[in-house]
């Protein structure tokens, strides 16, 4: 893909500084405009109709974002590194069979979710694999595994579906149970995301991502293990997407050949509209996460405002598109007003 | 900047053209929707013979919405046995997607190449089935559409799953019953294009119009596009938005367990009532769990050999698909065909906690 | 496919000169000849007819992708403007327009469509991947919106016999001379004219073709344009070939076009590729799929397929240049310190 950055060069060790905290702001003010939106959209819903916020309204919510969640957390990681993973939706439902059938068998749910997980990591490894080794476009790639992994799913499981009665009720109970009024699949997903949070802030492989994100040739240079990186983005993407298909079998109580069909779009969507640039290197795991939120609870928000379905994917499409236009719009404002400091600031040396 | 004016100028220009050409074309008048004839090359050619044998060593290929779709494997099933039984052969194939219309037509067009002795159909859309199909008949294909049916001119047979009228009227017995006769309810539908839901949601709204049915008010009608993930959205949607909701009525598969998956994780589980039509296996846990209280669906399986049956009665010569027509349908009896071609295995059978394991599909 | 072991220095040059594009050619001929030997039903005159008709919606977008990914960009929103096109058309007609104003209409609606797209890519700098996304859902938004359940299938007979028919007892369905004549433009565009070598330029290094006074912005939103403009088209096309307008044809058609082109020989990272290797590609595909559905192989085996066929076509070019540049180092007495970046 060619993109048009438009360079924002510091040039001076205490500018940069500045500058990162200016982007830092400017990247907290995007997460904080999305709550914005989602509070003001679920208020004003709230007010239209007062059990839109009961007990089981707020439950529902949390419920519904879970998944997409999951999924959007996987995605951003692997985005944030300039690539994209299409094949999620595809993991998803081949995962979530692998730990139904494991289920059905009698097995353990604990070991049915590691199942999963371990499905989904597998896949991945295969995705990071012809990425990182072939060094072949992202984009590509995943769309040949979206075909692959459908399709060996659908051999597979031919007409067989896993429903709710071959699994164990506990299982099944998890699935909407829970703490009060946060759901168990919800705290799960909480810390999923703490954790990728915290990895990719704290540790140097986890900066490493965004490093390569920004500019690959220069990570490269300075030492970023590239393929290393990219295969744990994409590791990381797989194996999320597989504990979302094991959330998936919990929630909804039902696999079946096609389920996850079409999820890469929707995820792609939560990711962007989250706040993760499309050209990689910027954007949080929180932003992801908060996109996705705000995309699934839009589906929550229409039926209970009595609006016809029919406008969801309309409303969704022009999000997206409200959302990278405007992360533009700032990113120039941003990168002017950073040219304008630096050279006032070179003038005052030079007086 | 002067190549914006420009470019801007070339565009008006070139967007008045366009716009020109369009009024142009109005004012010459052109082809309206009054003005296209309606082509209806009637489909039902020769003439039936009753008492004509039953030929053997057809092949009859079973073309459903989906493959891998549990509904349909077992509807195919149901088929493929009622033709061991009659010395023919049966073969499925068909798309992965359920709105892959494009795909579908592409099969049509390959069975046809095949020469296949006759074809039974679910529809994924009625009219864009038909070049496809009346090309098949042309070549010699008996076609009977099954399930979902096609505009009636471009099939023999349509094997409906049961009467329209009946399931219509059954459903909204059934939730009336449930629900103690007054209430509000509301129906989750499939995709709104679904020809069967529309079919059934417009004899459901007939039916309610009854003075027996006077307390129960229809609030909305929902679309979960046969999505999981949708429907369950829907359902909270609907109970969100009418919280003295009574029950609902969903007559779809896919819709009815969604929506019962849901309902048995919420606070709402045996209060709202719920029924429409499902599979017993589907819905096995939301019964015993105390869910859902009764539902029901035609026997899938029935409906793929009676597909079967009207195949090879319609290849042997012993029916042509005219109103008033009998022939035999093995297990099912001697079946008769009613107007515009159409014919059903009969009543839906309801499923209950003291029923519910006797089935297996 | 060309054997990427080669031996012999006088093969190996071959190998380096033999492109993607040129194999793929290949290999759809070889298809082609075995199919008409080997596979029962499919060499008669109406089995081709469907192979072609059945194609067309995929060929008459890859022109328009393969040019518009030759320059660096991509548009998803094909299959979403062709079904929007579709429903506007159904709703049109259910209105009572004649169809002579219908088609222009759908046509104006593409340039709409296109330009949105790529204003949004051009002026404010935004990656076409992102954009398209949203214009896919937004379009087919638009089109549930207008159509919504409806499904209009009687549009007049001599217009559906256009979509559907074909010459006589030949293979050739009518709706192959338009195609052809697309084709052919855009084969010259792309292949012989100042525009069309700006494409490339431009797909190759966006800055350098800027300094050679390229107008990049300019040259992207004429792409774009015509994407939308096909696109509405193959949306009448697709509408009166399966008659019936709906708000969800072609859905997914993005991602089989995409494909076809890529398989073609059509670099995603721009700036290389012909017009010739993308539809040598498309109809590589759609002869696969003919084929493996006379030969009974299941939908989902074919979805493998597909993938895996997408999968080699990207590998396969950059793992053979690997291999040259490295024979290519080999024979040079002092290697580079590093790899070229491929």
């Amino acid at each position: 893909m060619t993109t048009t950055v438009e360079p924002v060069r510091p040039e001076v060790a205490p500018e940069s500084v500045a500058a990162r905290r200016l982007m830092d702001r400017i990247f907290k003010a995007r997460e904080l405009a999305v709550i914005a939106v989602l509070v003001v959209m679920l208020g004003a819903t709230q007010l239209s109709n007062s059990e839109f916020l009961s007990q089981q309204g707020i439950r529902d919510l949390m419920l519904n974002a879970t998944i997409l969640v999951l999924v959007a957390i996987g995605q951003a990681m692997v985005v944030i590194t300039r690539n994209v993973d299409l094949s999620v939706g595809s993991v998803l439902g081949i995962s979530a069979f692998a730990a139904g059938l494991h289920l059905k068998d009698g097995g353990h749910p604990i070991i049915a979710v590691l199942l999963a997980v371990g499905v989904g990591a597998l896949f991945g490894v295969v995705n990071g694999a012809l990425v990182s080794l072939g060094k072949v476009p992202a984009l590509v790639v995943t769309l040949g595994t979206l075909y692959i992994v459908r399709g060996i799913d659908s051999i597979w499981v031919g007409s067989r579906q896993i429903t709710a009665s071959a699994l164990p009720d506990g299982f099944v109970d998890f699935g909407s149970d829970g703490i009060g009024v946060v759901p168990y699949l919800a705290l799960l997903t909480l810390a999923a995301l703490v954790v990728v949070a915290y990895y990719l802030r704290n540790y140097r492989s986890g900066r490493d991502m965004y490093a390569l994100g920004s500019n690959p040739e220069a990570a490269r240079l300075a030492g970023v293990p590239v393929r290393a990186r990219v295969m744990t983005a994409y590791v990381v993407c797989g194996a999320l997407a597989g504990l979302a298909g094991a959330l998936y079998l919990a929630r909804f109580g039902n696999v079946d050949s096609n389920t996850g069909n079409g999820y890469e779009l929707v995820v792609v969507s939560a990711v962007v509209v989250g706040g993760v640039a499309f050209t990689g290197g910027s954007g949080t795991v929180y932003g992801a996460a908060l996109g996705a939120v705000l995309l699934t609870s839009i589906n929550g928000v229409l039926p209970a405002l009595g609006v016809s379905s029919v406008w969801v994917t309309a409303i969704n499409g022009f999000l997206l598109l409200l959302a990278i236009a405007v992360d533009r719009v700032l990113a120039l404002r941003v990168a002017g007003a950073l040219r304008k400091k630096a050279a006032q600031s070179r003038s005052a040396r030079h007086a | 900047m002067p190549g914006t004016t420009a470019r801007s100028r070339r565009l008006t220009l070139l967007l008045a053209a366009v716009t020109a050409l369009t009024l142009g074309a109005t004012a010459c008048g052109g082809t309206t929707k009054d003005d296209a004839s309606k082509d209806n090359g009637s489909a039902a050619v020769g003439k039936a013979d009753p008492d004509a044998e039953t030929k053997k060593g057809l092949t009859v290929a079973f073309l459903p919405k989906q493959v891998n779709n549990p509904y349909f494997t077992t509807a195919d099933k149901g088929g493929e046995k009622a033709l061991d039984e009659l010395g023919s052969t049966y073969k499925e194939v068909g798309t992965s997607s359920g709105t892959d219309t494009a795909g579908q037509v592409s099969y049509v067009n390959t069975l046809t190449q095949q020469q296949v002795d006759a074809m039974a159909v679910s529809a994924q859309d009625p009219g864009a089935l038909c070049t496809a199909l009346k090309q098949a008949m042309r070549n010699g294909v008996s076609v009977v559409t099954y399930d979902s049916d096609t505009n009636k001119d471009c099939r023999q047979v349509f094997v409906s799953p049961a009467s329209a009228e009946d399931l219509g009227r059954t459903q909204v017995e059934l939730l009336a019953k449930q629900i103690g006769g007054k209430g509000e309810i509301a129906i989750l539908s499939a995709a709104q294009t679904a020809t069967n839901q529309n079919t059934w949601i417009d004899v459901m709204k007939e039916e309610l119009k009854k003075p027996a049915y006077k307390d129960i008010k229809l609030v909305k009608t929902a679309y979960g596009d046969d999505d999981a993930q949708k429907s369950f959205q829907q359902t909270q949607g609907l109970l969100q938005e009418y919280p003295n909701l009574k029950g609902i009525i969903s007559p779809t598969t896919v819709g009815i367990k969604a929506a019962a998956q849901y309902l048995s994780g919420s606070k709402y589980k045996g209060k709202v009532k719920l029924t429409g039509l499902g599979t017993p296996n589907d819905m096995r846990a939301y019964v015993k769990n105390g869910t859902v209280q009764e539902f029901e669906l035609w026997e899938p399986a029935k409906l793929g050999a009676l597909a079967a049956h009207v195949a090879v009665a319609l290849e042997s010569g012993q029916i042509t698909g005219k109103e008033g027509e009998t022939f035999n349908a093995g297990d099912l009896g001697t079946m008769t065909i009613g107007a515009d071609g159409v014919v059903s295995p009969g009543e839906p059978t309801v499923f209950d906690k003291a029923n519910i394991d006797e089935y297996d599909f | 496919m060309p054997d990427p072991t080669v031996k012999s220095p006088v093969l190996s040059r071959l190998g380096g000169a033999v492109r993607w594009d040129t194999s793929v050619g290949v290999l759809l001929v070889v298809l082609l000849i075995c199919s008409f030997s080997f596979v029962e039903n499919f060499g008669n005159a109406l089995n081709v007819s469907f192979l072609i008709g059945n194609t067309l919606p995929i060929a008459l977008i890859a022109l328009p992708m393969a040019m518009l990914v030759v320059s660096g960009e991509v548009d998803l929103s094909v299959a979403s403007t062709a079904g929007l096109s579709s429903a506007v058309m159904g709703a049109l007609w259910n209105a009572g327009m004649a169809i002579e104003t219908i088609i222009p209409l759908c046509v104006l609606l593409g340039v709409v469509c296109g330009l949105v797209n790529g204003l949004l890519v051009t002026r404010l700098g935004l990656p076409s991947l992102a954009v398209t996304i949203g214009t896919l859902g937004a379009y087919r938004g638009i089109a549930q919106i207008v159509l919504g359940s409806d499904s209009v299938t009687d549009f007049p007979v001599q217009y559906l016999d256009f979509g559907a028919g074909r010459f006589g007892d030949t293979f050739l369905p009518y709706a192959v001379v338009p195609f052809v004549i697309l084709l052919a433009i855009a084969v010259v565009v792309l292949h012989a004219t100042r525009f069309g070598r700006s494409l490339f330029a431009v797909g190759a290094s966006e800055e350098a073709a800027r300094f050679a006074g390229v107008r990049v912005k300019r040259l992207k939103l004429a792409m774009f344009v015509s994407t939308g403009v096909i696109s509405a088209l193959t949306g009448v096309f697709w509408t009166l070939h399966y008659a019936s307008a709906r708000y969800d044809n072609a859905t997914g058609l993005e991602l089989s076009v995409i494909a076809a082109v890529l398989l073609g020989g059509i670099d995603f990272d721009g700036g290389k590729g012909t017009l010739g290797g993308a539809i040598a590609g498309v109809f590589l595909l759609g002869t696969m799929q003919n084929v493996m559905s006379l030969l009974n192989v299941s939908a989902q085996s074919q979805t493998v397929a597909t993938g895996v066929l997408l999968v080699i076509s990207v590998l396969a070019p950059r793992i053979g240049r690997r291999i040259s540049q490295a024979r290519a180092r080999g024979r040079t007495a002092a290697p580079p310190l590093t790899a070229p970046s491929t």
